[in-house]
């Protein structure tokens, strides 16, 4: 038995420091999870559906849209404003799993493509990161949405069910735990004062978005006009 | 009541969406060249989209939630540790609303 080397577990070596990457981050999924639970319960959701809603949409922004636009009685259910503002709100993704493409073989298909539905804006940032590094993998990513979805699924029902005694989860700084973790993992990303231009510019308009528009769209907006603006200047750059 | 068929049928097309858009963005990337503008724009987009997460976040928020921020960024560039600095701007947030009264 002990004459054959077993072969290297990479991918499950891989899969294990992704989710070990992704454990301070999580916290920010668990905060904003028992949260949601909590406001779903409110806005007349069932445990299944909280169960159903997080186990097969699994994404954060767009289940609190939902919660706005749900209602307690079936007849009046908006059906499909509910499935399109969950595509307006994701649309973001389209950009986000893109950056990930260098992870996977050139002729990657379907397979790949059912791994993104792991993919939440947390593993995300941090398999980037590890890529910014010369490191990253798909079981990388893989641990750390793994583990964010068992804590999503398990912080959302926990908040249902505790729906009545946690009445204001802004009182306990709870709600502070997105904006910290993203400006946390903002920080990380810097590079040279070439990142400068596109986060301001991002910033800016997102700002600017979010004041004319509702919804999450200041999220695409801001991410496509300072990511534009920073292969803009990127090129005035190599042309001089 | 534990479910009705309008619920079900609102869940499943939310979940076809958000896994459509977040397949079609790698699927799409495979055609992106990889050098040149298109390659630069997409170095760019996870800055930019963080930054558009984060600033709007930090400009509607009160004064308890600048403080924290500030406290989040100076714990993470001096101890370069996530959760130290998450924590931090947790408690902070907490402590400030308690003594601003927010």
């Amino acid at each position: 038995m002990s004459r054959i080397a077993p072969p290297a577990p990479r991918f499950a070596d891989q899969f294990y420091a992704g989710a070990r990457a992704c454990l301070p981050v999580v916290i920010s999924v668990a905060a904003y999870g028992l949260v949601w639970g909590v406001l779903a319960r409110g806005a007349g959701l069932s445990l299944l559906e909280v169960m159903l809603m997080s186990g097969l949409v699994f994404a954060g922004a767009a289940q609190f849209v939902a919660l706005d636009l749900w209602t307690i009685t079936p007849a009046t259910l908006p059906i499909g404003p509910l499935i399109i503002a969950a595509l307006i709100i994701n649309l973001r993704y389209l950009l986000l799993t893109a950056t990930l493409r260098p992870l996977f073989k050139p002729d990657s298909g379907v397979k790949d493509a059912l791994k993104m539905a792991l993919v939440t804006d947390e593993n995300w940032a941090m398999t980037v990161l590890e890529m910014k590094r010369g490191r990253g993998s798909v079981g990388f990513l893989m641990g750390g949405g793994a583990l964010a979805y068992v804590c999503w699924m398990a912080t959302t029902m926990t908040g249902h069910i505790l729906g009545s005694v946690i009445d204001d989860p802004a009182r306990y700084g709870l709600d502070f735990a997105f904006t910290a973790t993203f400006l946390v993992l903002l920080l990380g990303m810097w590079k040279s004062r070439a990142d400068l231009l596109p986060w301001a510019v991002a910033a800016l308009s997102a700002i600017i978005a979010s004041r004319l528009v509702d919804g999450s769209w200041h999220i695409l907006i801001g991410g496509l006009v300072g990511s534009l603006a920073g292969a803009l200047a990127d090129k005035v750059r190599h042309v001089d | 009541m534990w479910t009705s068929p309008e619920a079900l049928y609102a869940i499943a097309g939310m979940a076809l969406v958000s896994f459509a858009v977040k397949a079609a963005g790698l699927l799409l990337a495979n055609r992106l060249p990889r050098h040149g503008f298109a390659a630069a724009w997409l170095s760019h987009i996870p800055g930019a989209v963080l930054a558009a997460l984060v600033a709007p976040a930090l400009v509607t928020g009160s004064l308890a939630e600048i403080i924290a921020a500030a406290a989040t960024a100076l714990v993470y560039l001096a101890s370069r540790n996530l959760f130290a600095a998450m924590a931090c701007g947790v408690f902070c947030v907490y402590l400030a609303r308690l003594a601003l009264g927010a």
